[in-house]
């Protein structure tokens, strides 16, 4: 990336950030690369954590103090748990063979096609200018929301645009969140049919 | 200063291609999922770098609502992988093939 190289010259970053930015992507692609080559289920969400936490440090780099902490707590905290529950759950953490390829060529094709999009980002990004546009359009990352005397940084700032811009938004997130936790509820939910009842009855009839 | 935008937006298309490429090859709808929130978080680290480059928090209110879009889809995608358990015994996608012609 020779315009990554020519950006790094004229930022001049110090030391301890290179480190750590070096650090958390060890750790990211580490995991990445553990999620899709892992046999069994649980290492792969294993892998996933190790993931999730190096771009929570990197959100932290990049002054996002409250969204790394949400992506602990939402991605690594629940997401995670709730898919290491239905593995669990369904007892599938056995070790998958990955060596059959079921369809000829596809991996090839697969790395070919991921390739080719990774290549033409990289190209578009080092031929123009990586971001445009106007700055502080909804608001600073950093600074007083109000006055001198309200509360200052990133939490108080995202905190307000989510109730102000974004409250239409934030509202309709709610209500997605209410009707995939009933579209759970529901497709979980074993139906009353005769089916199940035939298997509660088997079940009563076995011996205590 | 923390580093230039540009090795943060280099490390997310790498993020964000491993993902495509398990999405692809992997056969266990489980860690399909979880390739997909490979994908999710590359797309999440290009949102902050971009907050960061322009000093807009709107890209990180961005972020939040991804994040609340994935944990849905999480839920609602692992209720399906559970009720297809159930009727099929699998979570190999191979063997979903009910409406295969």
């Amino acid at each position: 990336m020779p315009h990554a190289a020519l950006l790094l010259a004229s930022t001049r970053p110090t030391w301890p950030d290179v480190l750590v930015f070096a650090a958390a992507a060890t750790v990211i692609l580490i995991g990445a690369v553990g999620v899709v080559v892992s046999r069994n289920p649980v290492h792969a969400a294993l892998s996933l954590v190790m993931t999730l936490f190096g771009v929570a440090v990197l959100f932290i780099e990049q002054e996002a103090d409250f969204l790394a902490a949400v992506q602990i707590i939402v991605y690594a905290g629940a997401i995670v748990v709730l898919f290491l529950f239905v593995i669990m759950f369904l007892g599938v953490d056995r070790a998958e063979d990955v060596n059959v390829e079921p369809l000829g060529g596809q991996r090839p094709l697969a790395v070919v096609c991921a390739v080719i999009t990774l290549g033409g980002v990289l190209a578009m990004a080092a031929t123009s200018h990586w971001v445009t546009g106007a700055h502080q359009v909804v608001g600073p990352i950093q600074g007083h929301v109000a006055g001198p005397n309200s509360p200052a940084g990133e939490p108080a700032q995202l905190g307000k645009q989510l109730f102000t811009t974004y409250l239409f938004a934030f509202e309709a997130t709610a209500a997605l969140l209410v009707i995939a936790v009933v579209g759970a509820v529901v497709l979980a939910r074993r139906p009353p049919t005769a089916e199940a009842e035939q298997d509660e009855s088997d079940e009563s009839e076995l011996p205590a | 200063m923390s580093l230039s935008g540009a090795w943060y937006l280099g490390l997310a298309a790498v993020v964000f291609t491993i993902g495509a490429i398990g999405l692809l090859v992997r056969r266990n709808v489980l860690i399909m999922f979880m390739c997909i929130e490979l994908m999710l978080n590359a797309a999440n680290l290009t949102f902050v770098t971009f907050a960061r480059m322009l000093n807009d928090i709107g890209g990180q209110a961005v972020v939040f609502f991804v994040l609340v879009v994935a944990a849905a889809e999480v839920v609602v995608g692992l209720g399906i992988v559970v009720t297809n358990y159930r009727r099929r015994a699998t979570t190999m996608a191979d063997d979903m093939n009910a409406l295969k012609g």
